[in-house]
């Protein structure tokens, strides 16, 4: 039998899969992986903010990720590096903060290992309420800035002269992104959030002729790949998260597999 | 053989290119600059599309063509000049670069829902109005450069838009898909009676299914229908010996000239510093 509360791990698991497929498309179209990466990397600042001020970690994970991604679009605009440099810096001077903040605050005694690996574990039932209503939210939210967003992607002129507004989607994808990555960072922690978006979009794609069935199929292998790592976590005892990632990559490989297609020969001829 | 055929159609546009002056423009733009750093790259731009006009820009590379589009479309804004456009102006746009990623998977017929949502008849019908009716159902990223153009000539179409811009439409197509192509879009303004933006680098087939052509190098050098304009040997300067082919339909007169680094000359050798695209005036030695 399942004990309970690896029930409430494969809830909460699968509904931050489900949330992160089509998200996680967004990221692998528009090339944005080292960007979801920097927003992921500045969250376990805003856990140690949160607990600061005595407010709700997810929201404070939302609040710093949001932030991380405006003061990149801010940067971007008035600095003249490039965007990959911009984002090393971002990254790892905010996760580097963070991780400075947790060990002189020695009264905190949280564990930031917790946080970087993921704790899916320790769902409670608030964590998965949390992660099902949030969920809904986001996936509303991306339901409607879908058609912008992707006419945007394929090209931002294009969707501003036919007036679809190519800047407000962007925003409100950013926005979706932190509050994915807030929700995510229990279940396979800040360091592998980026994985769970972006390996189930790759595995998706050869299986999708258009972007809305892809991210359909994206979200079911997120949820494959939970599933399976939590059962191969149980079954092996190594750590969940990265256990889930291992699983989602397993997935992506067998997806470049060529199998089930016939080989096609020329017919042979035969002389008349 | 192919020019003749041109000119027929051309014929038939000629006409309508006076009445279609006293109808409002759907689009106009006076006096309009766009700076880079403290270079000009368009100045004193005049230009305005009026419903069921054709106009072109034609014009070397890096002579503002799209850039003077992208004010009209509304996605670049004008460092100085006016811009009016109609209310509720219902646009669609052809942009000179469009690729799609190899991550994105996109049929045809997904591409032609890209800004808005269409009943799938229309979608039909404008992809067979192109001749791409069979492809529908094909990746957009595996079809061929002319099969693409005639996709995002479709997916502009269905729109039924008031405004159609289209930067370079016929890039990747051959001679004879030239032809076909710019035949196609004289029709497609008939039916939707709407104004055409179209910029073009190639002008010899361009003239044919134009009623306006306006030859942009910083500045508009000169306008007007193409039949009116008569050739000039500084014309033949800015865009190569090529273009001696197209002066039996498009000739104009310059009284100008291009340095190559972009400043005007009159043609009596003295410089015009109020033309000038760069914006500074610079002084010149010798024969002033």
């Amino acid at each position: 039998m399942l004990d309970d509360f690896f029930t409430r791990a494969l809830l909460a698991g699968v509904g931050v899969a489900v949330v992160a497929g089509p998200l996680g498309c967004f990221i692998v179209w528009r090339r944005m992986a080292y960007f979801g990466d920097t927003m992921a990397h500045s969250a376990l600042l805003g856990v140690v903010l949160a607990i600061l001020l005595d407010v709700n970690i997810t929201f404070g994970v939302f609040v710093i990720a949001s932030a991380a991604a405006l003061s990149l679009v801010l940067l971007q605009r008035r600095v003249t590096l490039s965007v990959d440099a911009l984002l090393g810096i971002l990254a790892h001077s905010t996760l580097a903060i963070g991780l400075v903040l947790v060990t002189f605050m020695v009264w905190l005694r949280i564990d930031p290992m917790g946080y970087l690996f993921g704790d899916i574990l320790a769902v409670s039932a608030l964590d998965i309420a949390v992660i099902y209503g949030g969920g809904a939210v986001v996936l509303g939210g991306f339901a409607l800035v879908w058609r912008p967003l992707l006419a945007a992607t394929v090209n931002a002129e294009l969707a501003a002269a036919e007036g679809v507004r190519p800047e407000r989607a962007r925003l409100v994808f950013m926005i979706l992104m932190a509050a994915v990555i807030a929700i995510a960072m229990k279940i396979v922690g800040i360091l592998l959030i980026t994985s769970l978006l972006i390996i189930p979009a790759a595995t998706a794609r050869r299986f999708a002729q258009g972007p809305e069935r892809m991210a359909v199929i994206a979200a079911a292998f997120g949820a494959a790949a939970v599933v399976a790592g939590l059962f191969g976590s149980l079954e092996f005892d190594t750590p969940s998260g990265p256990s889930i990632v291992v699983a989602a990559l397993i997935l992506f490989l067998s997806s470049l597999l060529r199998f089930g297609r016939p080989r096609r020969r020329p017919p042979l001829e035969t002389a008349g | 053989m192919t020019r003749q055929a041109d000119r027929g159609v051309h014929g038939e546009h000629v006409g309508t290119a006076g009445g279609v002056e006293t109808r409002p423009a759907l689009v106009s733009a006076h006096g309009i600059g766009v700076r880079r750093g403290d270079r000009w790259l368009i100045r004193g731009v005049d230009l305005a599309v009026h419903r069921g006009e054709i106009v072109t820009l034609i014009g070397p590379n890096g002579g503002g063509k799209s850039t003077a589009a992208k004010v009209i479309l509304g996605i670049k804004t004008a460092d100085e000049g006016s811009l009016a456009s109609s209310p509720g102006l219902r646009v669609g746009y052809v942009p000179q670069r469009l690729t799609i990623e190899g991550t994105l998977p996109f049929t045809v017929r997904r591409l032609m829902t890209l800004t808005g949502q269409f009943p799938e008849f229309e979608i039909d019908k404008a992809l067979a109005e192109v001749g791409i009716a069979h492809l529908a159902g094909a990746q957009a990223r595996h079809l061929s450069s002319g099969e693409f153009q005639r996709a995002l000539l479709a997916r502009a179409i269905v729109r039924r838009p008031d405004l159609l811009v289209l930067d370079e439409p016929v890039q990747g197509v051959d001679f004879s898909g030239e032809t076909a192509l710019y035949e196609l879009i004289a029709t497609i303004r008939d039916r939707l009676d709407c104004g055409i933006l179209l910029i073009s680098h190639d002008l010899h087939l361009v003239m044919g299914a134009t009623d306006t052509v306006i030859c942009l190098n910083g500045h508009v050098c000169c306008s007007g229908p193409p039949h009116s304009v008569a050739a000039d040997p500084a014309y033949r300067e800015l865009f190569g010996p090529r273009t001696a082919q197209a002066f039996a339909v498009y000739r104009h007169d310059h009284d100008h000239a291009h340095l190559p680094d972009g400043r005007v000359v009159s043609l009596d050798r003295t410089e015009d510093p109020s033309r000038d695209p760069s914006g500074t005036a610079r002084p010149r030695t010798g024969d002033a």
